[in-house]
């Protein structure tokens, strides 16, 4: 089992989720995040002065699969959140030990 | 078909019977009526002016002092009513005086034929809606002191100002011109205040930054400056828009009456003047700030809307539609320059105070001469008058306060805002800062 951790644009969740439904990957978490990649910042000017943006709103969203679903969940995210332009986000994958789910019990596979 | 003839006929001689009323002067009673009317209502368009600046600055802070800048308002529109009627009217319209400084009657009170419930027709107008016309510009004098200081000022010793201000400074300087003083009598022209309200304001303004001091954080060591932007731009737009509204009031009624048909014809040219400075004074701020900064910034257009209107109230019946659009437009590239000229000074204006009403009101005053409405000594005289006398009694003024109360709030306060310790609640309790 895997967790996806996506940074993206805030326009593509509604997309993302669409795409993720159809090929049946169900359940995510969303967070409204503020940060800088490569890209860093962006300098606008207010009155005239230099007003210098240090973080960029994005959301983060937190989908945990099992392991056959990784890579085409990947493409999935890939694919809808894609613009070309800097600052469309990055995907971290990490490991995951042990998933239950709370009402239940039940662990692993069984929940995702 | 004879009968319809004749009807025409009949309509005819009614339709020039009318007209030639209508050119006739309109009796003594009719003029006081309207005299009366146009006091009152644009009175209270000027009235809405107090929200129009209570919103501008609203929007202009940070969510931590937006209480304490509405208070601010609508306590320094009460204490310029109270001190006006205290003694603020006695000092602007003495009668007969030295032309420098002289009171009348202090405690205004209406004729005693008018509480009788006889006026006397032959006044003109109401003695009440011409005090209540006369306070309502000296309430915008101090409002816009109130945007210049913002979210570091204490709330107490700027309403300490706000009665000085409205009681002494503001009220004497009118005295020289519109009370009939020496500058009045040197040829001083002036309609409805660009200097008389907006220059002495903006004076008081500038003394008032410079003895509080820039926010804290708002310039570096090195001088270059860190933006606090405002926190709520549709307010500040709402702001403008009812000052704009205002602003009918305050140059079409500074006509002074409505009794005639030329009373109305020059306050209608008045109305379309101040529209069209106000349009071509933002033109001007979004064309310059895209052309300087490669983006529109909409607080430039806003103040550019202000110091059009501004420039154009010195001299709103003088020239052409074009001139005004030319005036205004001035105003609003004038007031765009400014606002990074003061950060260059560390003075710290939030809401452009400066630019807008002291730069925009002197070019403003200055135009009336430039564009053949009065001379330009005594034009430039009555610009450095004001500054000779608010200068000096607004430094007094705020250093005062400064040594005794405290002008400015604690470095603690200033990082939490102004709203918690100052008046204990928040703006906007539910939105994290």
């Amino acid at each position: 089992m895997k967790m996806i951790t996506a940074i993206i644009r805030n326009s593509k969740i509604d997309a993302l989720n669409v795409a993720l439904n159809e090929i049946g990957v169900h359940g995510m978490t969303t967070t409204y995040v503020n940060g800088y990649g490569k890209q860093k910042g962006a300098t606008e000017v207010y009155r005239g002065a230099e007003m210098e943006i240090k973080f960029n709103p994005k959301i983060r969203v937190d989908i945990a699969v099992t392991d056959d679903k990784t890579d085409q969940t990947i493409g999935v995210i890939v694919d809808t959140a894609k613009t070309g332009n800097v600052g469309d986000g990055k995907i971290f994958i990490t490991e995951i030990s042990k998933v239950v789910r709370v009402r239940t019990g039940e662990t692993n596979e069984q929940v995702l | 078909m004879k009968k319809k003839h004749l009807n025409f006929i009949g309509i005819l001689l009614i339709l020039l019977s009318i007209t030639s009323v209508a050119k006739a002067e309109v009796s003594a009673e009719t003029a006081y009526i309207f005299n009366t009317f146009s006091f009152l209502i644009h009175g209270i368009l000027v009235m809405l002016m107090a929200a129009g600046f209570a919103m501008l600055e609203a929007g202009m802070v940070r969510t931590k002092n937006t209480a304490a800048i509405c208070l601010k308002n609508i306590a320094l529109y009460s204490i310029g009513g109270l001190m006006f009627y205290l003694i603020g009217y006695a000092l602007m319209y003495p009668g007969e005086f030295n032309g420098i400084l002289g009171i009348g009657d202090i405690f205004y009170d209406p004729l005693e034929s008018e509480i009788a419930g006889e006026p006397n027709v032959e006044d003109g107008y109401s003695k009440p809606s011409d005090w209540f016309f006369q306070m309502v510009f000296a309430a915008t004098a101090i409002s816009i002191v109130s945007g210049a200081v913002a979210e570091r000022v204490k709330v107490i010793p700027f309403l300490l100002f706000a009665a000085i201000m409205t009681a002494i400074i503001y009220p004497i300087y009118g005295s020289w011109t519109w009370g009939g003083g020496f500058l009045a009598e040197f040829g001083f022209s002036d309609f409805a205040g660009s200097t008389i309200v907006h220059s002495v304001g903006g004076w008081a303004a500038l003394v008032g930054c410079l003895v509080i001091g820039a926010r804290k954080g708002k310039y570096n060591q090195d001088g270059s400056v860190n933006a606090l932007p405002g926190a709520n731009l549709p307010l500040s737009t709402l702001g403008t828009f009812l000052l704009w509204f205002g602003w009918f009031g305050f140059n079409g009624g500074s006509q002074l009456a409505l009794g005639s048909a030329a009373d109305a014809a020059q306050m209608s040219i008045v109305y379309v003047n101040t529209n069209l400075a106000a349009a071509a004074g933002v033109m001007a701020s979004i064309i310059l700030a895209q052309i300087i900064y490669k983006k529109i910034d909409l607080t430039l257009a806003l103040n550019g809307a202000l110091a059009g209107l501004v420039a154009i109230t010195a001299g709103p019946d003088v020239g052409s539609h074009f001139v005004a659009i030319v005036v205004g437009a001035i105003g609003g590239i004038l007031s765009t320059l400014a606002i990074p000229l003061l950060d260059r000074f560390k003075i710290d204006d939030v809401v452009g105070a400066i630019p807008v009403h002291l730069v925009g009101g002197i070019w403003g005053t200055l135009a009336v001469a430039i564009f053949g409405g009065g001379s330009f000594i005594a034009q430039l005289y009555g610009i450095m008058m004001a500054g000779v006398l608010t200068v000096p009694l607004a430094f007094l003024a705020f250093c005062l306060l400064k040594y005794t109360v405290g002008l400015r709030v604690s470095e603690t306060t200033e990082d939490s805002g102004v709203d918690m310790p100052e008046l204990g609640l928040q703006a906007y309790p539910e939105f994290k800062h």
